[in-house]
């Protein structure tokens, strides 16, 4: 039996024993939290109670909780629901600024607004390491501050991990009395993330990226949020988000959550350890490997501490993800499929590379289960890869 | 061995690739995704480019309990297959896509790819035998006549039938059918799939116009030599054709008319009645052996279109290599060669090698005589003539 080294924790990180033993044991309880009676206050309690937790966890206040299916989810209704809000209370208020290294659960719900609501969109560009300059998204807004309905800018990049000044960004976009989102799925018990001190509006968080599990999350939304609902119906979720709570979800939401952020600042040692020895492996292999983005040793604040992304020339991501699955090796290409397909990153497209070099990405990612093992194991199986790669590239 | 599995998501590629397994390979599942874009994927509702087909491809890999991945290759597909259909039908020619993609697509980009990658060959799900014979591997007809496709694999050489698998060529159709239901799988009632993949609604003359938009031309009668009508696009039309020509036939003495050449320089579309469709010789160009290269002259089959009839004929080659041509006269006429379809050359059930027609026409031993000439001429004029080129 070959143990498969699991290097893709950005994609979903294993979920810890305590958060798997809350769900299974709250899994076996009736109840709906919407319900009167006393197994309907029972679930309601532990709904409640989780609520509390996370909010404490993410320096937020229960009420601004909005629990969600997860990430993608968060990202869609405060993106849509903050526009057509702005829009209903002012119709100017059409335009929203983007960074270009958002996730598709961003850029994707701001084309279909541009497609299909009249929506614009400003796309602030970053620099090379991926990071979006303040000023320029204050240059984005002050090209006419009246016609801008959201700012959204993401707490920390999915696939290149870089860590983006949001509070500065949220104070810009209040100079202007703009409401400022960010998503924070990556960053949530990875970064000491902060909703109150950061000043942030909306902030979406996930809890599979983070120990919890898949398909769960929360939109972290200030009381005074404004806010078009999308999902009618029950009105849970001060009416913003109806359906029944998923009660176990988010129990063991609360549990991973928790424990993160306990140990985030141990954890976040470690697992950048092993980043940084891993990107400096893939510099001493002489393969002409490159580091994406910004990678000093020890940063484990300005980069995510467990995102390692490399490219390497002449070879395409995907005969890469093959070669090293094969090999039992789980990494990915970082960007988005389309139907199987990996794409050419817009993230590092945007960051300036070409066409070429952002096909041949590979996103390294580590977590809570990685060991020096799998650093070893994943420096061991890329020679070989690299080389047929290239050779296949070659060939096609 | 290591294979590839070519999975397109149906129930041929899905079996192939259970029988390669069985035979001892180590196989990965690799569905080929040739459109670029992600909503053409969406909206194709049929042939081998949806979303929903490699969704089966990977629900029969997860029963096999091989690997799967998509690999794309829409870049070098829109190259070499659509982009030289786009062409040929520009150029008053009748491409046969399917032969370009085996060509270049399934046993070059993919076969490459594989190979690099530390594979030994390419399994795929095609009707047809690879069998070793004393100068090698041999391609040959399948058991089934009905379902056989080695006119569409006609275009492959030594190196790449040595490293393709054909595991279906010794079964029927129904017993494949049958053998992918007893292993469960979903795509065993799957339709076949008949239409060129990348036209998904199957109009052919539309999806054209698209691309090359309408183009005002006219058609001439061959035996007044007058403008009988115009067209939208000569691209549309192709040698044998009868129907779509849009002509108020008791201007034309009554008799049926078809399409006899297409003339691209000038955009004309020239048509004539039955007698004028017949060709006892056809020259080929873009030859490819499947085998040794063969010179001379040789009594072999050949056949003008997949499913056609297989007729005797005395094939010539000139020259060699990359400019070697084919000089084919056939014992009987066909009709509806078209220039751009391929001529397969067999001797038995192997098959020789098969070359792009360049030029059908009478030879010139045998003059077309109203009401008399050849035999050939009269069978060809009694043959039914509803159908078109292409039809079966």
């Amino acid at each position: 039996m070959v143990m498969t080294t699991y290097l893709d924790h950005a994609a979903t990180t294993p979920m810890t024993p305590a958060a798997r033993e809350a769900m299974v044991e709250q899994l076996a309880i009736t109840g709906n939290a919407s319900s009167l009676h006393g197994p309907g206050r029972d679930a309601r309690r532990v709904v409640e109670e989780s609520r509390e937790r996370i909010a404490a966890a993410l320096g937020a206040r229960p009420s601004e909780i909005l629990f969600t299916s997860g990430g993608t989810e968060s990202d869609n209704l405060a993106i849509t629901g903050s526009l057509r809000a702005a829009r209903a209370a002012d119709p100017r208020r059409s335009r929203v600024v983007v960074s270009g290294v958002e996730h598709h659960a961003v850029l994707d719900v701001v084309d279909h607004a541009v497609e299909h609501e009249g929506a614009r969109a400003t796309f602030v560009a970053p620099g090379e390491c991926g990071t979006v300059k303040p000023d320029a998204v204050r240059a984005a807004i002050e090209e006419d501050a009246s016609t801008v309905g959201l700012v959204s800018v993401m707490w920390a990049n999915n696939e290149v991990g870089t860590v983006q000044d949001v509070a500065s960004m949220a104070q810009i976009a209040h100079e202007h009395g703009l409401a400022f989102h960010t998503d924070a799925v990556q960053a949530a018990g990875h970064l000491p993330v902060d909703f109150a001190a950061s000043g942030v509006d909306l902030m979406s968080v996930s809890a599979h990226k983070l120990g919890g599990p898949i398909g769960i999350g929360a939109l972290v939304a200030k009381r005074d949020a404004r806010l078009v609902a999308l999902s009618h119906g029950g009105g849970q979720e001060r009416g913003i988000r109806s359906g029944t709570l998923d009660t176990p979800a988010i129990r063991a939401f609360a549990v991973a959550l928790t424990e993160a952020v306990e140990h985030r600042e141990a954890e976040a040692e470690r697992v950048g350890a092993l980043r940084d020895r891993f990107l400096a492996g893939t510099q001493a292999l002489d393969l002409g490997i490159r580091v994406t983005g910004c990678w000093e040793a020890g940063d484990i604040t300005t980069r995510l501490p467990g995102n390692a992304h490399i490219t390497i020339p002449g070879c395409e991501g995907d005969s890469m993800l093959y070669l090293l699955d094969a090999a039992d090796v789980a990494v990915s290409t970082g960007s988005a499929c389309q139907a199987g397909i990996p794409q050419p990153s817009h993230v590092v497209l945007a960051m300036g590379r070409s066409e070429e070099e952002a096909r041949g990405s590979l996103r390294v990612s580590f977590g809570w289960t990685s060991t020096q093992a799998d650093v070893d194991a994943v420096l061991a199986a890329l020679p070989e890869a690299v080389t047929r790669a290239r050779r296949a590239s070659g060939a096609a | 061995m290591r294979v590839v599995a070519a999975m397109s998501g149906g129930v041929d590629s899905a079996v192939a690739a259970s029988r390669m397994i069985e035979a001892g390979h180590e196989v990965v599942g690799v569905h080929l995704a040739l459109a670029k874009n992600a909503k053409t994927l969406r909206e194709g509702a049929r042939g081998c480019c949806t979303i929903e087909d490699a969704g089966d491809a990977r629900r029969v890999a997860d029963r096999l309990g091989i690997p799967f991945y998509v690999w794309d290759m829409a870049t070098p597909f829109a190259r070499d297959v659509v982009e030289d259909f786009v062409a040929e039908y520009q150029a008053g020619r009748t491409p046969n896509p399917c032969l370009r993609c085996n060509e270049k697509i399934k046993f070059a980009a993919l076969l490459d790819k594989a190979l690099a990658l530390g594979f030994d060959a390419v399994a795929t799900g095609h009707y047809a035998q690879i069998v070793d014979g004393p100068h090698g591997r041999e391609l040959h007809r399948a058991v089934d006549m009905a379902k056989d496709q080695s006119y569409v694999l006609g275009v492959l050489d030594e190196e790449q039938l040595a490293r393709a698998f054909f595991p279906l060529g010794d079964t029927s159709k129904p017993q494949i059918r049958e053998e992918a239901a007893e292993r469960g799988f979903a795509v065993a009632k799957k339709p076949d799939s008949h239409d060129i993949c990348f036209i998904s609604d199957g109009d052919t003359r539309g999806w054209l116009t698209q691309r090359l938009g309408e183009q005002d031309g006219e058609i001439v009668d061959e035996g007044s030599g007058e403008v009988v009508g115009g067209h939208r696009g000569a691209y549309g039309f192709t040698v044998g054709q009868r129907r779509g020509l849009g002509l108020d036939r008791s201007d034309l003495d009554g008799q049926p008319r078809y399409v006899t050449r297409v003339e691209a320089e000038t955009n004309r579309v020239f048509i004539g009645t039955a007698d004028l469709l017949g060709a006892d010789e056809i020259e080929a160009d873009h030859v490819r052996w499947c085998g040794p290269a063969a010179s001379g002259r040789h009594r072999l089959g050949a056949q003008i279109r997949a499913h056609g009839e297989e007729i005797p004929a005395t094939a010539e080659v000139m020259g060699e290599g990359s400019d070697a041509r084919l000089v084919v006269r056939l014992d009987s006429a066909v009709r509806g060669a078209a220039p751009g379809q391929s001529i397969v050359l067999y001797d038995g059930t192997r098959v020789v090698g098969s070359g792009t027609i360049a030029r059908a026409g009478r030879a010139a031993r045998a003059p077309s005589m109203p009401g008399g000439g050849a035999p050939a001429d009269e069978s060809s004029a009694r043959t039914p003539s509803t159908s078109e080129a292409g039809a079966q």
